[in-house]
């Protein structure tokens, strides 16, 4: 299907060149980082902008560092980046772990975190990362920067905290505290490429703590916050997932769509916290399933 | 709509063109260019028969717009197959395709990964090719190829 639209395309060397094309073009500016979505969406006229603005160019957006005590994952980072960044798998195997189911390879090469979070679709498998993480969303516009954090970041489908004129410069991934272990779940209709009829990102810390956050099965990705408040303190133990496994209902608002239908979301949901939280409470012992590794 | 000049090197021989904003290199390759490897399937990034290498990278190239393309090194099924990588021989020994649409995306995911790792385990290959839809051969010909050209 061609672009029908037309538009100007504009690539930016610097930030505030960035900031004034965005500023002067407003609402009909598209910003393009992997452009796995934005073709798509100007492809199916779901997006027509006057002008695209490549912020490829830009060198503050690229960056992908330790930033004191928190990972600073740059806009224009892409999916591949993450899975081969040893940073990454060892202080946020969560993040590595979704990265690791996005769509596929040629995909993930181009696709970004920061893309992911804009696009903001139900299933993205970057909400559970970002919400588990506490991550903090780095947002520049004309009249200075600000932050938003991930769980005030998505508003709806295909909608974010982000205002016209403004431009995400990254996401600030603080580091646990304490010694942490992950599981992301992702059911799809096959093994491979495809969006997740249900997505769950687990944490374990050493304290007994947990933070569970679902993609896929409400119009928001979100925490599962009375999960969480039901495990607190507490080792993982069969009788303790039946208690969670009763909460799923209340945490999760599924819907019948092309890719299932809402009984299916809902049942495979408590069987994914069921086998998330042992998978990753197994890590942090040190035992359990390599990371990457199928689990449903 | 106002024409973007860009320069890229195309197969090892640099290049300048106009592209038209909305054109996708895809297009700019098959349409205006000339080379035919990349085909059109889905469109929308689902099926990877359009993949080509974009500094040594695949992608989807119904995905990049053109003018994306400036300053990058672009490398198609076309350069590879001047002189047939040990990867091609495995492939055609065994028939690994039939009708052949998705053989140019699979032969490009499979030289990636072969390029970035020597020996890759089973699972890493069907990650590989995961995005390369095959209607034809059921995929297991094709893994066995990249198999066998990896242990040489
Ligand atoms: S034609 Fe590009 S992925 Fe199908
Ligand atoms: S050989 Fe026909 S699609 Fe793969």
């Amino acid at each position: 299907m061609p672009i029908t639209c037309e538009f100007e395309y504009l690539k930016p060397k610097t930030l505030p060149e960035a900031l004034g094309l965005l500023a002067r073009h407003g609402r009909k500016a598209a910003v393009l980082a992997g452009g796995t979505d934005l073709l798509v969406w100007m492809k199916e006229g779901l997006r027509e902008p006057e002008a695209v603005v490549d912020v490829k160019g830009l060198k503050e957006l690229r960056k992908l560092e330790m930033k004191g005590s928190a990972l600073h994952v740059g806009a224009a980072v892409t999916f591949t980046q993450l899975l081969e960044s040893k940073l990454v798998r060892e202080k946020l195997p969560l993040l590595w772990e979704c990265a690791r189911t996005v769509a596929s390879c040629g995909v993930r090469n181009r696709a970004t975190l920061a893309g992911n979070l804009c696009s903001a679709v139900p299933s993205l498998d970057g909400g559970p990362a970002v919400l588990a993480y506490d991550a903090v969303v780095l947002v520049q516009g004309a009249k200075g920067r600000r932050e938003v954090s991930a769980a005030d970041w998505f508003v709806g489908p295909k909608r974010t905290a982000l205002k016209d004129g403004e431009l995400v410069l990254g996401v600030r991934f603080p580091l646990p505290k304490r010694r942490h272990a992950s599981c992301y779940l992702k059911l799809g209709r096959y093994r491979g490429e495809d969006l997740a009829q249900v997505g769950l990102g687990v944490l374990a810390l050493a304290d007994d703590s947990y933070r569970l956050a679902f993609c896929a099965v409400g119009p928001v990705p979100a925490r599962a916050k009375r999960i969480e408040a039901a495990l607190k303190g507490h080792k993982v133990t069969d009788e303790l997932l039946w208690k969670v496994q009763e909460l799923v209902a209340q945490e999760i608002s599924p819907i019948t769509d092309i890719r299932s239908s809402k009984e299916y979301r809902l049942h495979m949901a408590k069987v994914m916290v069921e086998r998330g939280l042992k998978a990753a409470a197994a890590r942090l012992a040190g035992e359990g399933p390599a990371l990457g590794e199928e689990i449903l | 709509m106002k024409k973007v000049p860009i320069e890229f090197k195309l197969n090892g021989v640099k290049r300048r063109f106009e592209a038209a904003p909305n054109d996708t290199l895809l297009e700019m390759l098959r349409d205006r260019l000339g080379i035919k490897s990349p085909k059109t399937g889905c469109d929308r990034g689902d099926c990877g028969t359009c993949t080509v290498l974009l500094d040594g990278r695949t992608v989807r190239a119904c995905l990049v717009l053109a003018p994306e393309a400036d300053g990058c090194e672009i490398e198609t099924l076309e350069n590879i197959s001047k002189k047939p990588s040990p990867l091609q021989k495995e492939f055609s020994k065994r028939n690994s395709f039939q009708c052949g649409f998705c053989a140019p995306g699979v032969v490009l995911s499979a030289t990636e990964l072969l390029r970035k790792h020597k020996k890759p385990t089973r699972p890493e290959i069907q990650e590989a090719i995961a995005g390369n839809l095959c209607r034809c051969t059921g995929y297991s010909p094709i893994i066995e190829a990249i198999e066998a050209a990896s242990k040489k």
